[in-house]
């Protein structure tokens, strides 16, 4: 079972986005989805990705809900400091070094998912060796404040739904 | 065929200013990539296009489709899913180009790669 449906999930994540793409569910629509999840979950298994693992679920509304009220927050931010009458001013970007104790690769793809999703953060380089993250931040406080920030907001709850 | 006249007025007022935000949000950060200064503070601004911009036009997207009833709006959903999927993907390939490069030419005031701290 496992050497011709190697991911099931993925591929029925792709079977359904190919039926809602092309609006039918008629016999040639499920026939063609049907071979291309075949192909996507074969190509993702010769990628070998250490197996997902997804603990606590019940974390990811509350998440999810926290993640567009700061994608409005934050947009609402940017667009103040672009159009703000001095572009220099008071703002001080800057890096921000965050030490990371998450270390599952999906996690971590969640979180540059979610820091990229809101303005005014930028997701710059990751070393795996030390576990930091360097994020460039537009409107740079304080150091100490960014690094709660992730911590506290994403990286707890994301290593609670993958670690 | 679908019908803009058949919406009700509330409705098209909704769509017409989630439309308006959308296109708003997308030209403030074109501003944006114009106005700021250096490399990795433009980068910040196209984002907003990409997120609550892209966010508004396919709430528009949405409320008029499933109100004419002509489709299913699993679509909109779907394309919300690949941009957050996907502009991390190229923001992360263009910072890192451009560290690189400012490592290399040891320009600007970038942090010193890993490892030699």
């Amino acid at each position: 079972m496992r050497r011709i449906l190697p991911h099931p999930l993925i591929a029925l994540g792709l079977l359904l986005s190919w039926l809602v793409l092309a609006g039918s569910a008629s016999p040639g629509a499920v026939l063609l989805g049907g071979a291309i999840a075949l192909a996507g979950s074969w190509a993702l298994a010769s990628l070998a990705p250490p197996r997902l693992r997804l603990r606590r679920l019940a974390v990811l509304p509350g998440l999810l809900r926290d993640v567009l009220a700061e994608v409005v927050r934050s947009n609402v931010a940017v667009v103040r400091i672009i159009l703000g009458r001095s572009v220099a001013g008071t703002r001080r970007p800057g890096f921000v070094h965050i030490p990371l104790d998450m270390r599952s690769p999906q996690g971590l793809a969640a979180l540059a998912c979610i820091l990229t999703a809101t303005p005014g953060t930028v997701w710059v380089e990751y070393d795996s060796t030390e576990g930091t993250m360097l994020l460039h931040v537009l409107d740079l406080i304080d150091e100490a404040e960014w690094v709660r920030i992730v911590k506290e907001r994403w990286e707890r709850r994301l290593m609670e739904i993958f670690e | 065929m679908t019908h803009a006249a058949d919406l009700p007025v509330w409705a098209a007022l909704v769509v017409a200013l989630l439309l308006l935000l959308g296109a708003g949000l997308a030209l403030v950060g074109s501003f944006g990539l114009l106005r700021l200064p250096g490399f990795y503070e433009r980068v910040h601004a196209p984002t907003l296009g990409t997120t609550l911009g892209i966010g508004s036009v396919l709430a528009a997207s949405m409320l008029f489709f499933s109100l004419l009833q002509t489709r299913f709006v699993l679509h909109e959903i779907l394309i919300a899913v690949f941009m957050v999927v996907t502009t991390p993907v190229a923001l992360m390939l263009l910072a890192r180009a451009a560290l690189y490069r400012d490592r290399v030419e040891r320009s600007g005031a970038v942090p010193p790669p890993p490892g030699s701290r």
